[in-house]
Formats: C-alpha cells, sequence, structure tokens
C-alpha cells in the first residue's frame, strides 16, 4: 500500500485526463447528437441520407476499430492527430451517434398535435423546433442521455491503448512498475466508479430541476 | 496511401481465424450474461432488503467501471490470487459479468411488467410457485424481453476487440498484429471496419424486425 501511495501523483493525473477526455467528447457528443438527430427532420433526402449513414458508421463499427484508425491509419493519409485529439474525436463521434437517435426519438415522442399546432400558427421551421419541440423534448432526452455519459466515461479507458495517459493507462503503468495487480485496478475500479456516480448525481439533479413547476414525469430507464 | 488489394489478400486468413475466436468469446459471453443477468435479476427482486440491495450495489459498480479495466482485473489479479484462466476464458467471463448488470435490468422490467392481476390469479388458482412461473408468468414475460436481449448481443459483439487488450487474438488483434509487423494500417483497419458493419447492419435490422414483431403481443400493459 504504501508502494501505491508513492504513485498517487501520477494516479491524480490520471484521473484529471480521464475527466478532462470524458467532458470534452461529451461535449463534441451532445453537438453531434443534437446536429446529426435533427439532421433526420430535414426536409431535403440528402441531409437525412447523410445522418443515416453517419449513424449506421459510428454505431455499427466498434469504437476500439474507430480509435486505431484515426490513430494509425489518418496519419498515412496525412492527417496528424494528437493523441488526446484523437481520443476526443473518436469517443466523441461514437456516442454521437448513439446520441442523436435519442435526439431522434425524443423529438418524434412530442405527440403529433404539438406538430401540427406549430405549422397552423404559421412558425417557421426554426420557431417551431426552438419554441415548441425542443423544450418537450429535451426533458425526455436527459435520462438515456445520463445512461450515455456513463457509457462514455466507460469508453474513454479504451483510449489508454493509443497511449493517452488516462486513469486506466496509469494503473498499467503502476502494475510494470511495481508488479503490484490487485491494488492499482482496484483503486482505479473505485474511482471510476465515484466519477459514474458523480454523473449520474448530477444528471438527476438536472432531471429535477427541468422537470420542476412542469407537468412532465421524466422516466428513468436503462 | 495507396489501397493495396495483395496486403488485403494477405491479412485475409488470419483475420478469418480471429474472425471464430470473436463468434466464440460473442456466444458464450451472451449465454453467460444472459444467465448471470436472470440470477442477478431473481436476486434483486429478493424480499430481503439485505439481498437486493447487495445485488443493487454490486451491479451497479460493474456497470459503472470501465469493461477493459474488469478485463485487466481478471488477466493480471486472478493469476496472483491463485486462479489460472486462459486469455480467451477470462475476456468471456469479464464479457459475461459486465452485460450480465445490463441483462439483469431486461429480466427484472420484463417479469415487473406482467400486469399484478396474473401473479393474484396464478395464486388463486392454487398454482405452486413453479407452475405460477413456467405456465403464467414467463410466457407473458419472455417475449417482450426477446428484442433487448438480442440488441445486446450486438452491443457484445462490438466489445470483443476489447479482448485484445488481454492478448486474446480476436478478429481485430489478428488485423492489428499483421499491421504492427507488416506496418500496413489501411487495409487491414479499414477491412475489420468493414466486416463490423457487415455484420452490425443487419443485425440491427433483425434487431428492429423483431422489436416490431413482439410489441404488440403481450408487452404486459393490456
Amino acid at each position: 500500500m504504501d508502494q501505491i501511495l508513492e504513485y498517487s501523483p501520477i494516479l491524480i493525473e490520471g484521473t484529471i485526463t480521464t475527466i478532462e477526455l470524458t467532458v470534452a467528447s461529451a461535449f463534441v457528443a451532445l453537438i453531434i447528437s443534437f446536429v446529426v438527430g435533427l439532421s433526420r427532420f430535414s426536409r431535403f433526402s440528402a441531409v437525412r441520407i447523410s445522418a443515416i449513414i453517419y449513424l449506421e458508421f459510428f454505431r455499427g463499427t466498434s469504437a476500439i476499430v474507430q480509435m486505431f484508425f484515426m490513430f494509425y491509419v489518418l496519419p498515412l493519409l496525412g492527417v496528424h492527430l494528437a493523441p488526446l485529439l484523437a481520443g476526443i474525436i473518436a469517443c466523441g463521434f461514437n456516442l454521437g451517434s448513439y446520441g442523436s437517435e435519442v435526439v431522434r426519438g425524443a423529438v418524434q415522442s412530442v405527440p403529433r398535435a404539438q406538430h401540427e399546432a406549430a405549422t397552423a400558427l404559421n412558425y417557421t421551421t426554426y420557431q417551431k423546433f426552438r419554441y415548441v419541440l425542443l423544450p418537450q423534448a429535451i426533458p425526455v432526452m436527459i435520462p438515456t442521455f445520463g445512461n450515455l455519459l456513463i457509457e462514455l466515461l466507460k469508453l474513454t479507458a479504451v483510449a489508454s491503448l493509443i497511449t493517452i495517459s488516462d486513469l486506466t493507462f496509469m494503473a498499467q503503468i503502476i502494475r510494470v512498475q511495481t508488479a503490484l495487480t490487485l491494488e492499482p485496478f482496484v483503486i482505479i475500479m473505485v474511482i471510476y466508479f465515484i466519477i459514474a456516480s458523480c454523473l449520474v448525481g448530477i444528471t438527476d439533479f438536472i432531471a429535477k430541476k427541468i422537470t420542476k413547476g412542469r407537468n412532465i414525469t421524466v422516466r428513468k430507464e436503462i | 496511401m495507396e489501397w493495396s488489394w495483395q496486403v488485403a489478400l494477405d491479412v485475409l486468413p488470419q483475420m478469418a481465424q480471429g474472425l471464430v475466436i470473436t463468434i466464440e468469446a460473442t456466444f458464450i459471453g451472451a449465454i453467460l450474461a444472459y444467465a448471470l443477468g436472470l440470477m442477478l435479476a431473481i436476486l434483486r427482486m429478493s424480499k430481503s432488503r439485505a439481498i437486493s440491495l447487495t445485488t443493487y450495489w454490486v451491479s451497479e459498480f460493474i456497470r459503472r467501471t470501465p469493461l477493459l479495466v474488469q478485463l485487466y482485473f481478471l488477466f493480471y489479479v486472478l493469476p496472483d490470487l491463485g486462479l489460472f484462466l486462459s486469455p480467451l476464458a477470462a475476456g468471456i467471463l469479464g464479457l459475461g459479468l459486465h452485460f450480465s448488470t445490463y441483462t439483469s435490468e431486461v429480466f427484472r422490467a420484463g417479469i415487473e411488467n406482467v400486469p399484478h392481476g396474473q401473479w393474484e390469479a396464478a395464486k388463486s388458482l392454487n398454482y405452486k410457485p413453479y407452475q405460477t412461473m413456467r405456465y403464467v408468468i414467463l410466457p407473458q414475460a419472455i417475449p417482450p424481453m426477446i428484442p433487448p436481449l438480442a440488441n445486446y448481443l450486438i452491443t457484445m459483439f462490438k466489445e470483443t476487440p476489447l479482448l485484445s487488450a488481454i492478448t486474446v487474438v480476436e478478429l481485430f488483434n489478428a488485423a492489428n498484429i499483421y499491421s504492427n509487423s507488416h506496418y500496413k494500417y489501411l487495409e487491414p483497419m479499414t477491412l475489420v471496419g468493414a466486416f463490423f458493419l457487415i455484420v452490425s447492419i443487419p443485425s440491427a435490422y433483425i434487431a428492429m424486425r423483431l422489436e416490431k414483431k413482439y410489441q404488440r403481443r403481450g408487452g404486459g400493459s393490456v
């Protein structure tokens, strides 16, 4: 245990990298979710089809494969990404594809009459989404987004395989240098659990806040 | 960087060998995930609060920590504790354990969605607990479970490349080993990605069909 204490600075560094990676890719994923998810409602078939291709591509190929592709193949094609950037893009793009389905499903779950009412009031497409559909759809998205956030946190561990020095990477360093196995892995699992539990708490808080005073119930589902 | 068919043909036989391992890991892992998941679901519904809460937190711990770290744990820590598993066995155990916490939610929801009146009816007909489950509850609970369980099978298939981190030579690792020894990344990585797409798009379509098929019947809410 004393040996592990010596390594606490790199564990802290790894925790910070993991959190950075999670937050940055969550941001990327959130933007992609909305752009791709809302593109599915476009009146132009080209936009709709591109969104479907994006979705199927990033949901259908494994996240690890995407990460290795970005790390090893893109440089050969002349695109050089720093490992951290490749990790953020890979995690963000991958989770963005799942998120886009959440956005699409939530907008579709808004009752048909609301769509029609907005049209009847002669709202522009922007107004319809901004003032009618999204305010009703976003609360529905929150619990599922919370689950995806946990998936994202867990996905960042895979980024250790493309040399990003996150928690998992640091645990491997400790294992190699001290030949300890139980301690480093148990410690990082507990750290991951704590981070994930904080994320769950934050999501629940937002869900509570957003539903307060409105006549909606947000159903927690796995 | 030019695409070379020669390289592609070269790597294919090795990928085919890896594919066998991938399929093995997916299916055995899935069977394990279903069996353990059912067990967790039953424990979670236990009348004893201690058993139910312990099961809940153990599941949450497994669900909130990355599969990769769990695989490392099984691969590096168990031998130190005197339990030797082959890499593939450790990988399958990890996959099964991780996803059992997801499938248990499916089982639990499926059983809980059977209307309360059905339990009471079975009781009033003097059915034994076995008969109640076998003839009343399960026939109604199982159909709606099939689509989500099929979806987890696809998810597990996409997670198998993680096993490469604990030296299992499955599809992705077979391609990666070839890449590293020949310094050819474009073709193997692209082929792996393409392969995942070829499998996961049709299977996602089949899962969607299953969902439509089982939506009308059962479902629990009449």
